[in-house]
């Protein structure tokens, strides 16, 4: 601290005036302290991936790439492998994001292409909003004593009459595929409509005005000039739902039926990476717990790779129309 | 005002012409691509009204089956063993105050002063951008993951399952949400406010504490109730860090029960007892969600 050009200021008894040493001292320090919590993240995600890989090693080297196409889970023989789960997890989420993808966009349009008052509007996205807080074992709990006496009656008549088509092969007997991706797809719905809301407000007005200027009626203007400009937000917001789809977990472990068999019926019990993993591994002995954590790794891994591809979707999205304004 | 007739009515012979002569531009509703609209309108409208209905039921489910069961006796008591009537979820309901509040003493401060890296400190530089991205690849990763990893790294070195393991997982899961809520509320602030504050030759740090951090505060406030309603609500990671219990929480090392649990243990029973008492857990459960849901819409909008 040789150079102190401003050593006058600080006797003059000025409120402005140079940092003395102590400033600098603690200064360093804070900053090495904000500096080290933002580093942790970055450890926390490494550790993350390699305590839950380091785990899974055992079961690695043991049942290979085996146990991601074997479909027998049993204790007593140490036969583990996880197809059912990744193909209940891909499935339920795929008509969770088909049901609450739709309705999703659907209410994203309905927000922000003037069907409400803004004040309406606001109220209702309160709604919306209030669903994505109710917690995932309440929904647990109602898809168990409302949805599915409610869905009951109707999927057996499905089944009954149309039970060839392979989706109705079955008749829901209590737990099922389609209560766990109904209550998904109204899970993902609060995600997909807002990051779509985000990308239909990102459009500047004068796209839309330009639309309505060359006579289009309100859902020409909306199907042939703001989804297509705002798809690339969508496209995110959809594969964003997909991702918090394919890790949830309380509400299907209590709706799905967590039995491991592969079926087209929307109907017939299934089971997922996550409901496995709730379900097995309060009770599971030292080779079993291997084997979860395999499981475990598999689910990171997708859902790592879902929720990156939508990031960076996402992020496509809006540089674009930085670069346009 | 004399359009063309001509055009009138070899382009537009929808249009008609009003008594003083103008163009009435206005379609008629029957007409094909006016008809396809309204359509699709209603079908948006009906789209809205199918999204709201879950809501409703869920909140209706909760006053009737939870609601007739709500008392004091429900809200104190110990759990009840299988025949037994009567019980509550108090202890359920301090295992899960409990975690939540070493959830945010644990992921707040870290999570304030990544953001403040992020925000001041060194935005552009490389780290930030990884620990940007990195903080939302989290807020998508699955909770039982979190479980998972708590699971391997403190109640298999500690050999038992614990209130504090269950606290780390839960932090683990806030920590992404109040990072990105916290950066957003310091990018906020205005910049001639820190310059005017750098112009008094104040060092950076001086500049967070003194400037950034008070006018952003309602901001990161509003991140910090979210990431405690998200926590409250999440259950997943508790399954096998803190287990259940059902005796109150009397050390931080033992097993403790949380009302997430009760609900997911007590739906399945075949007990009317143990059915109602789930219910009213997720009335309690959902009440205390909202009021942090609540609490941070009413301190977001003071500021904004």
């Amino acid at each position: 601290m040789a150079a102190q050009p401003f050593e006058h200021l600080a006797q003059s008894g000025s409120v402005s005036g140079p940092p003395s040493g102590g400033d600098y001292f603690l200064d360093r320090t804070f900053r090495g302290i904000a500096w080290f919590s933002a580093a942790l993240i970055l450890v926390l995600v490494a550790y993350i991936v390699l305590e839950i890989g380091g785990k899974a090693l055992p079961a690695m080297s043991r049942y290979g790439l085996g146990f991601l196409t074997s479909t027998e889970w049993n204790v007593q023989t140490e036969q583990f492998g996880i197809l059912p789960q990744i193909w209940g997890t891909l499935y339920s989420s795929f008509l969770a994001l088909l049901l609450g993808g739709l309705f999703g966009i659907a209410i994203a349009i309905f927000l922000t292409q003037d069907f409400l008052p803004p004040r309406l509007a606001a109220i209702f996205r309160t709604i919306i909003e209030l669903l994505a807080a109710i917690p995932s074992v309440v929904f647990g709990l109602w898809g168990i004593y409302v949805l599915i006496p409610l869905l009951r009656p109707v999927a057996n008549w499905l089944h009954e009459v149309a039970g060839g088509i392979p989706f109705f092969g079955t008749s829901l007997s209590g737990p099922g595929l389609a209560p766990a991706a109904l209550v998904l797809a109204i899970m993902i719905l609060p995600t997909v409509a807002s990051i779509s809301v985000d990308a239909l407000r990102q459009i500047p007005y004068k796209v839309k005005e330009a639309a309505y200027g060359m006579g289009t009626t309100r859902w020409e203007a909306i199907l042939k000039v703001m989804l297509p400009t705002a798809s690339s937000g969508i496209l995110a917001a959809l594969v964003l739902g997909f991702g918090r789809a394919l890790g949830e977990t309380m509400a299907l472990a209590m709706l799905i039926g967590n039995s491991n068999q592969i079926s087209l019926s929307l109907f017939a019990p299934a089971n997922t990476l996550a409901a496995l993993l709730a379900s097995s591994f309060p009770e599971a002995g030292p080779v079993e717990i291997q084997a979860l954590m395999y499981a475990a790794l598999a689910l990171l891994a997708i859902t790592l790779i879902v929720n990156a591809v939508g990031l960076a979707v996402m992020k496509f999205a809006t540089r674009k129309f930085e670069a346009e304004r | 005002m004399s359009a063309p007739d001509l055009v009138v009515e070899s382009q537009l012979h929808t249009l008609e012409r009003t008594p003083g002569g103008l163009l009435r531009l206005q379609r008629s509703p029957l007409e094909g691509r006016a008809l396809k609209s309204g359509i699709l309108t209603g079908l948006t409208w009906l789209a809205a009204l199918i999204a709201a209905v879950p809501l409703f039921s869920v909140i209706y489910m909760l006053f009737v089956e939870g609601g007739s069961r709500l008392s004091w006796e429900t809200l104190t008591a110990l759990p009840p063993s299988a025949f037994d009537l009567g019980g509550g979820f108090g202890n359920a309901i301090v295992g899960t105050v409990v975690m939540v509040g070493l959830a945010t003493l644990i992921s707040v401060p870290f999570g304030i002063l990544a953001a403040v890296y992020l925000a001041i400190l060194e935005p552009d530089s490389r780290l930030a951008h990884t620990v940007r991205f990195l903080a939302k690849v989290l807020t998508g990763f699955p909770s039982i993951l979190a479980g998972v990893f708590v699971y391997a790294i403190m109640v298999v070195t500690m050999k038992s399952y614990s209130a504090l393991a269950g606290g780390v997982a839960l932090a683990v899961l806030m920590l992404p949400t109040v990072i990105l809520a916290a950066e957003q509320a310091m990018a906020m602030v205005p910049k001639k406010m820190k310059d005017a504050a750098y112009g008094m030759g104040c060092t950076r740090t001086q500049v967070i504490l003194q400037v950034v951090l008070p006018t952003g505060a309602s901001g990161i406030l509003t991140g910090v109730m979210l990431a405690i309603a998200g926590a409250a609500g999440n259950s997943a990671p508790l399954l096998f860090t803190a287990l259940f219990s059902d005796y109150y929480l009397s050390s931080l090392t033992e097993p403790t029960a949380s009302l997430a649990i009760l609900i997911y243990n007590f739906s399945g029973m075949p007990y009317d007892n143990q059915i109602q008492l789930a219910w009213a857990a997720s009335l309690v459960l959902v009440l205390i969600v909202l009021v942090f849901n609540i609490l941070a819409r009413l301190i977001g909008r003071q500021k904004y």
